[in-house]
């Protein structure tokens, strides 16, 4: 199986997870939209150094995992290319700010180190809800809530075929790779001197591709705005999920629990 | 139903693909249009739907294709693209089916019923809720066929609907056109699809129509065919294959 091909496979993987039917897959796209946006923008907005309050937000990835019955380890394996680039944002910070704020031992431990420990929680936790939702929920469920969120619908589309097609993207580059790795034998990857050509002729396929498939939506009567059949309200349960979450989001972010049981113990 | 009048096309100036052809399609006729590759038999379907803009004019049901009038065009027209990847926008087969009947008015529950008809009528209600790029080769090429019947199209345009598959498919694809009443023009190079699925077959050759005539006779013509670089269906040509 070559690299393309591999691709293809975890996408179709995503699809099976996202088809399941478990309590979480059962809400709305529409509620769990809702509460992944919320969880981000809160998880992101604790203070650089603020490790333990960023550690208590972990409890709703936990429980989420929990209930859906998709293992934590599947997230880290799916997300195993973007970990790096979490630890990245943050690599500097060690190097940057060398106060000491506590001495393990010998050890001093500086801010700079809390801080990118506190950068790659922040990091690891908001792509967890993210897979979270993936996870959970289908694509075009994801789309016609953020349509009913009122998200121009330029914008969805682009999403919804960037889907769609990703596969068949894949796919051609998995016929080129192959192509290319027949006729040079020993090779370990694409050559750079062949980059340009390998991606130009990727980019003039996928043009030809794109003005088929326009063709194909006008002569369907495409007018700027797709189909979306999946529901995309929210019933009681829903607003329960909704309320319950943002409740204990926001108690999460408001009092600091591991310091009040640190207290207790102090 | 559909009469082209001595219309030309070029794409480059003073090299015109078409140049004055004309011919008249009635309702019901099943008709395929042959040519060698670049005869022009994609040109005249493009033509048709109003993709492409040449001299002469195109009548559907007595309407000229212009710009004014190719939604009611393309709603009588339904296309059925030769790479099913490029049909099958959306993600599940059942909002591909619903997709033309909703923008033309129906509302979501009457498509999906429209959907749910069209998926039984061709055998493949199976595949309702399966995802697009999860589908075999064969099923995508019927599930764009349903596509397109769901808009309920009185004239069905084909581009090589049979190319690549294997022959179990190509058979069903072939026993699925001929089920079809719609008016049909089918554009291949397999002439033996040709043979089974219509009556008349307009040969394109030199930006003209070569030939025009029943099925039978210009696919049994080896001068005519050999002519312009086509050859005799296989069961003709005594081939062992």
């Amino acid at each position: 199986m070559n690299r393309a091909e591999n691709a293809l496979y975890e996408l179709n993987e995503m699809d099976e997870l996202a088809n399941g039917n478990s309590p979480v897959h059962r809400f709305s796209a529409l509620a769990k939209l809702l509460v992944t946006v919320i969880y981000i923008a809160v998880t992101m907005s604790f203070d650089r150094y603020d490790l333990s309050g960023v550690l208590m937000m972990a409890v709703y990835p936990y429980v989420l995992f929990q209930l859906s019955g998709i293992p934590f380890r599947t997230c880290i394996y799916k997300m195993r290319y973007i970990i790096p680039l979490i630890a990245f944002v943050g690599i500097f910070n060690p190097l940057l700010d060398r106060t000491a704020f506590v001495t393990i031992g010998r050890v001093p431990l500086s801010y700079g180190w809390l801080s990118f420990a506190v950068l790659f929680a922040k990091g690891m936790l908001a792509i967890s809800a993210s897979f979270l939702l993936a996870a959970t929920t289908r694509i075009d469920a994801v789309c016609a809530a953020l349509r009913k969120l009122r998200m121009p619908a330029e914008i969805v589309t682009v999403i919804l075929l960037m889907y769609r097609y990703v596969s068949v993207l894949v796919e051609e580059v998995g016929v080129m790779s192959n192509a290319y790795h027949l006729r040079a034998p020993g090779q370990k990857g694409i050559h750079y001197s062949a980059w340009g050509s390998f991606l130009g002729q990727l980019l003039l396929r996928s043009m030809d591709r794109a003005q088929e498939l326009y063709a194909s939506m006008l002569l369907r009567g495409y007018h700027g705005e797709f189909l979306y059949t999946a529901e995309a309200g929210m019933a009681g349960r829903d607003w329960m999920y909704l309320l319950t979450w943002t409740a204990v989001i926001a108690l999460l972010r408001s009092v600091p629990v591991i310091q009040i049981i640190g207290n207790l113990f102090m | 139903m559909i009469e082209f009048r001595n219309v030309s096309f070029a794409y480059e100036k003073n090299r015109p693909v078409l140049s004055g052809i004309s011919f008249h399609i009635d309702e019901g006729e099943n008709v395929g249009l042959i040519g060698a590759n670049g005869a022009g038999k994609s040109t005249v379907m493009k033509l048709l739907l109003g993709f492409l803009q040449g001299e002469g004019e195109i009548l559907v049901h007595d309407i000229p294709v212009c710009k004014d009038t190719l939604a009611e065009i393309r709603k009588i027209c339904g296309f059925v693209l030769q790479n099913s990847d490029d049909q099958m926008f959306m993600p599940t087969v059942l909002e591909d089916l619903m997709f033309g009947p909703v923008n033309y008015g129906m509302t979501k529950q009457q498509a999906e019923r429209k959907a749910d008809e069209v998926l039984a009528g061709l055998d493949i209600a199976y595949l309702k809720n399966r995802y697009n790029h999860r589908i075999s080769g064969g099923e995508k090429r019927m599930a764009a066929v349903a596509s397109v019947l769901a808009m309920e199209p009185e004239v069905l345009l084909m581009d090589e609907p049979t190319a690549a598959l294997d022959p179990y498919n190509r058979r069903m694809i072939i026993n699925t056109i001929r089920k079809l009443p719609q008016t049909k023009i089918i554009t291949s190079h397999d002439l033996d699809m040709i043979l089974d699925t219509c009556t008349r077959v307009i040969l394109i050759g030199g930006g003209t129509v070569a030939a025009d005539g029943p099925a039978e006779e210009i696919l049994t013509n080896k001068k005519l065919l050999e002519a312009h670089r086509l050859e005799l269906p296989l069961r003709f040509s005594g081939s062992s294959i």
